[in-house]
């Protein structure tokens, strides 16, 4: 090899881009040359002090909320958004840090329960964990919850009304296990939980908020119903409805 | 996705920010080295996003990385072109006697190592930002923004080969202006 090869060769000999056989060459050519052994040496102490140096920017928060303001709103940061935010280590992390401590400073029932039924709305999201039977059809998604819970979810079919049913699963939330019937409007999903209450009152739905989901609870016949979705607000009254409607409607008939 | 798939998808945005976002501070940092300037490396990273989620349809890999540079390119070309008057050259515009400028000085006397060592980030980002374009460009993907061989030539749109070369050559000339700095008076 020549001093002219070399030249070149020695920097993709630092940067680990030549095969075994290239670098022997070059390390061959350099145990003989020293004016090329000084040059590698004077290049990598270079590229150390280059790398030590940390020279890189760290983008402006205001610039982060410049992209993301003129990016179309998904309602909110994904789960894994909210995750990164931390691996980022940026204004980001910091802004779903206080999202988190504002959670969990959050103490009363009502908001821990439904913080709980968020985690699980997120949880479902992760691959794999949205359904555990899966299925359309009412009639193999309800026989399913038999003597897995100490309430029967009303599954209901709500395809003809937009929102196709997904399937079933089990899930944790306040200590105990709790169904969750799934369904899903375009690419969203919606969670709809639902648990046994000891109190028969009727409470009317309403929509709350909570880590950019829409959530929407109400009390009916015994049973408490939280639906979590990333769906707009509107469109999750329009699923409510629906479901209360057709609920309704199978009670009478 | 439909070819006339809106901007305004949800879904999509959320794929986009997901894949894209991260990458916020490299490209925000080649940026910086590329225009010198804050204001307009802020612009041009705002510029290179919103093109890039308009063609991410369109993005087929291979990764996310290079592509959002060579988006990035583009935008700084039209930036130089617009700085045209303040002869400011673009970053294909390759000098051609930098490109032959002999590789090697000669021999310091002072221990060289000793030198490379002791420069502080302040002193070596100052000597990267000086350093001419496109081997500048070159050297900043390489030791800052980390990519490889195969990446830069993708971002850049040039031949392995000629990254390797441009490289050398951006090394080379670091190191005179390093070993230039230390002749200095304090």
């Amino acid at each position: 090899m020549t001093c002219e090869e070399a030249e070149i060769l020695l920097h993709a000999l630092i940067d680990g881009e030549l095969d075994a056989g290239h670098a022997r060459e070059v390390e061959a050519h350099v145990a003989s040359c020293p004016r090329c052994a000084a040059a590698l040496t004077a290049y990598r102490e270079m590229s150390r002090a280059v790398a030590t140096a940390d020279l890189r920017y760290a983008a402006p928060a205001a610039l982060r909320a410049r992209i993301e303001s003129a990016l179309p709103q998904t309602r909110q940061p994904s789960r894994r958004g909210v995750l990164r935010g931390f691996a980022m280590g940026s204004a980001v992390s910091a802004l779903a840090a206080t999202g988190l401590v504002a959670i969990v400073l959050r103490q009363d029932d009502q908001q821990r329960i439904l913080s709980e039924v968020v985690s699980a709305h997120l949880r479902s999201l992760q691959a794999g964990h949205l359904t555990d039977v899966l299925s359309t059809d009412q009639h193999t998604v309800k026989p399913w919850f038999n003597g897995k819970l100490d309430v029967a979810p009303p599954v209901i079919d709500l395809t003809a009304q937009g929102f196709t049913l997904v399937g079933g699963r089990l899930d944790y939330v306040d200590a105990r296990a709790i169904g969750a019937v799934v369904y899903r409007r375009r690419q969203h999903v919606i969670n709809l939980f639902v648990a046994q209450t000891a109190s028969p009152e009727h409470r009317p739905p309403r929509t709350e908020t909570m880590q950019g989901f829409n959530c929407r609870r109400w009390s009916n016949r015994g049973l408490n119903f939280w639906a979590v979705s990333d769906l707009g607000a509107d469109e999750l009254v329009e699923f409510v409805d629906k479901f209360e409607a057709a609920m309704q409607a199978n009670t009478e008939g | 996705m439909p070819a006339n798939a809106s901007n305004d998808d949800p879904d999509r945005a959320r794929r986009f920010r997901e894949a894209a976002l991260p990458y916020l501070d490299d490209v925000y940092t080649l940026a910086r080295y590329l225009l010198r300037n804050a204001t307009d490396a802020e612009d041009a990273v705002q510029e290179c996003y919103l093109r890039a989620l308009k063609h991410f349809d369109t993005y087929r890999g291979p990764a996310m990385k290079p592509w959002l540079f060579a988006i990035l390119r583009n935008v700084c070309h039209a930036e130089y072109a617009r700085r045209a008057t303040a002869a400011v050259p673009s970053l294909d515009d390759m000098p051609e006697a930098a490109e032959q400028t002999p590789l090697w000085r000669e021999q310091q006397e002072t221990p060289e190592t000793q030198i490379l060592r002791e420069r502080d980030a302040a002193t070596i980002r100052r000597l990267v930002e000086a350093l001419v374009e496109p081997f500048k460009e070159t050297f900043i993907l390489r030791e800052i923004n980390n990519l490889s061989y195969r990446e830069i030539a993708d971002t850049v749109g040039a031949p392995v080969g000629t990254v390797m070369s441009r490289l050398a050559r951006a090394r080379a000339m670091l190191r005179s202006a390093w070993m230039a700095e230390e002749e200095l008076p304090k």
